[in-house]
């Protein structure tokens, strides 16, 4: 029997803990010069260095460390003056060296913070460390059910994506968000993107995989003096799963726990269809990597001056940004709180940049665009329309060339096909009819077709005319002004109000 | 040399010579290490080991608390390369190597052995 999700967090209180890989965007690999492109033919960026070949020197990408350092200040960590790679070892096919280079007693930001405001409170989150590595390979698993390495007969390994520069973000166990909790991960994931997005150091793309996240949970029994095992949920692949799987395995843990069992520590697969959380490969024995100091290659020492100019040239953050927009917007901190837990805060700002009124502009994103994204299962920002393109939309409305149940149908147009605001309109001959005779001959048409109505007009029910404005909006397919028809008709009929 | 005196490691997997290293660390480690290892050479290598573990804990002996670890056979740090995008090899002599190829890929066995 599934747990109602309220009963749970009245009888537990969860801990959850974050584990972010990011692949950076420098054009060439961590420790050799073959190609980052995403997408190229398979195993054409690869050269002695990434596949492992004997005799091979990985050398450090300068770009990845100047990268890394900035995402450690940006979320305000220690930078340690001294970090060295270490060798992770272990067999795996999409690992060409059987060991991957790595950072482990030492890594090069430790100890830092991300705050984020869910529903009004702000919670900090412990980073506990940044450090660097190496992606692995990809496999394709052939054979048995779709795709899946389970039951699969063979696989096939591409080595382009082995040895891109690869980042750890690690958070430290973060309790005390109760029910809020998936909403805290959620939050936590979203303004990580955000930073390193505005660091300009990843594309950050979920879908891509260049932003992997893993999601540990545990939960806390009533009056439990020490904390509950925990879980780590891999393949969550975008900001909704990140909540979904946080949710779902609170659910599970609390139903093992109230049946008297104990959660196992183990590693568990995120299911984007069903939303639930299953065991990943049993462990045959605890993992063991062995790691020890990566011996080609000579510790990172960034000095202080070094360090400072990083942090000089840090660009504005997320959090500054809201703080500066709302302000320049005029808006409430409510409303700031929900564009930004919507994704559309930088949106609405360009909006506004384009022309819009910051009312227009947010309502457009905050509803309609929104729930358009929702539908589709993006994110707002993800959506085919340019704030320029909602701008457009915004002034029209505002001219009276549209009105607002035009605009969403021109909205519709330009997500169907990527044309611009003017084009939908032209294309499907959108635009609010002006045409003062084309309305009167509309108008004179619902008067002979409904002429009950039109009497009960004439003998000073005014508000019978609405039957009749209804009538030419139909034949107008909503394309009218409503008021103006309104004028129109009583004019017809010799009303005056 | 260990130390003849000194019982040697016995089957049930107790500490070689010195306590250093046991023959379950050894067949942990060849495991780990994906080395089918003999009952014989489990005996050979744990006695071998555990004189070259005695040799490097002799460092330990000289080691004083004003003297930095080494971490390096050159004290060199921040070698660092341009992000700058070079060659990569042609794909057909990467692929000339491999024991099975498909689609321009490595072919390996099947991953895991569960049939889930």
């Amino acid at each position: 029997m599934t747990l109602a999700y309220d009963d749970v967090v009245t009888r537990y209180e969860p801990v959850i803990g974050l584990e972010t890989h990011v692949e950076l965007g420098t054009v060439s690999k961590m420790f050799c010069g073959c190609s980052t492109e995403f997408g190229a033919e398979p195993n054409t960026h690869t050269c002695p260095v990434c596949l492992g070949l004997p005799g091979a020197l990985p050398v450090v990408n300068e770009v990845a460390i100047e990268s890394t350092i900035r995402i450690g200040l940006a979320l305000n960590c220690s930078i340690a003056p001294w970090s060295r790679f270490a060798r992770k070892n272990y067999f795996y096919p999409d690992m060409p060296k059987n060991y991957q280079i790595s950072q482990y007693d030492e890594p090069i930001c430790v100890d830092g913070y991300l705050d984020v405001d869910v529903e009004g409170t702000t919670y900090r989150v412990g980073i506990e460390r940044v450090h660097m590595e190496e992606d692995t390979g990809k496999n394709t698993h052939v054979g048995g059910a779709t795709g899946r390495i389970h039951g699969a007969e063979y696989s096939l390994v591409d080595f382009n994506r082995a040895g891109i520069p690869l980042i750890e973000i690690v958070t430290k166990p973060v309790p005390g968000t109760g029910a809020l909790a998936p909403d805290v991960a959620k939050a936590y994931v979203t303004e990580l993107r955000n930073i390193l997005r505005t660091l300009g150091v990843s594309d950050v793309r979920m879908e891509q995989g260049s932003l992997r996240c893993d999601v540990n949970t545990s939960l806390n029994a009533p009056g439990a003096t020490e904390w509950g095992t925990r879980t780590e949920t891999k393949n969550v692949n975008s900001l909704r799963s990140v909540e979904r799987a946080v949710r779902s395995e609170m659910i599970r843990q609390a139903a093992v726990l109230d049946a008297g069992e104990r959660v196992f520590q183990e590693t568990r697969h995120f299911n984007e269809s069903t939303g639930d959380t299953r065991p990943g490969r049993s462990k045959e024995e605890a993992t063991d990597y062995r790691y020890f100091p990566e011996p080609d290659l000579v510790p990172v020492a960034p000095d202080a001056a070094w360090i400072e100019r990083l942090r000089t040239g840090l660009p504005e953050l997320p959090a500054a940004r809201r703080v500066r927009l709302r302000d320049s917007l005029g808006v409430s901190a409510e409303d700031m709180q929900q564009m930004t837990n919507a994704g559309v805060v930088d949106l609405v700002a360009a909006t506004v940049e384009a022309g819009a009124a910051v009312g227009e502009a947010r309502n457009w994103w905050l509803g309609y665009l929104v729930q358009e994204a929702n539908s589709r299962e993006i994110e707002a920002a993800e959506l085919p329309i340019a704030p320029e393109q909602v701008a457009r939309l915004v002034v029209l409305v505002a001219d009276g060339t549209l009105s607002v149940a035009l605009a969403r149908q021109v909205v519709d147009g330009v997500l169907q096909t990527g044309a611009d605001v003017d084009a939908v309109i032209a294309e499907r001959g959108l635009q609010r009819v002006s045409d003062t005779a084309a309305l009167e001959k509309a108008a004179d048409e619902a008067i002979a077709a409904n002429p009950d109505v039109a009497d009960k007009v004439r003998g000073g029910k005014v508000p019978a005319v609405g039957a009749l404005v209804g009538a030419v909006m139909k034949a107008t397919r909503g394309q009218a002004d409503a008021a103006a028809v309104r004028a129109i008709l009583l004019d017809r009929l010799g009303v005056s109000e | 040399m260990p130390d003849a005196t000194e019982p040697a490691a016995d089957a049930t997997g107790a500490a070689g010579p010195s306590g250093r290293i046991s023959r379950d660390d050894v067949a942990h480690l060849a495991r780990l290490a994906r080395l089918a290892v003999t009952d014989e050479e489990l005996d050979v290598f744990a006695g071998q080991l555990d004189v070259i573990l005695g040799a490097v804990a002799r460092v330990g002996e000289v080691a004083a608390a004003d003297i930095p670890p080494t971490t390096h056979a050159v004290a060199m740090t921040n070698v660092f390369r341009p992000d700058e995008v070079r060659p990569s090899l042609p794909r057909d002599e990467v692929l000339a190597e491999a024991p099975a190829v498909e689609d321009h890929k490595f072919r390996v066995p099947r991953i895991l052995m569960d049939e889930a």
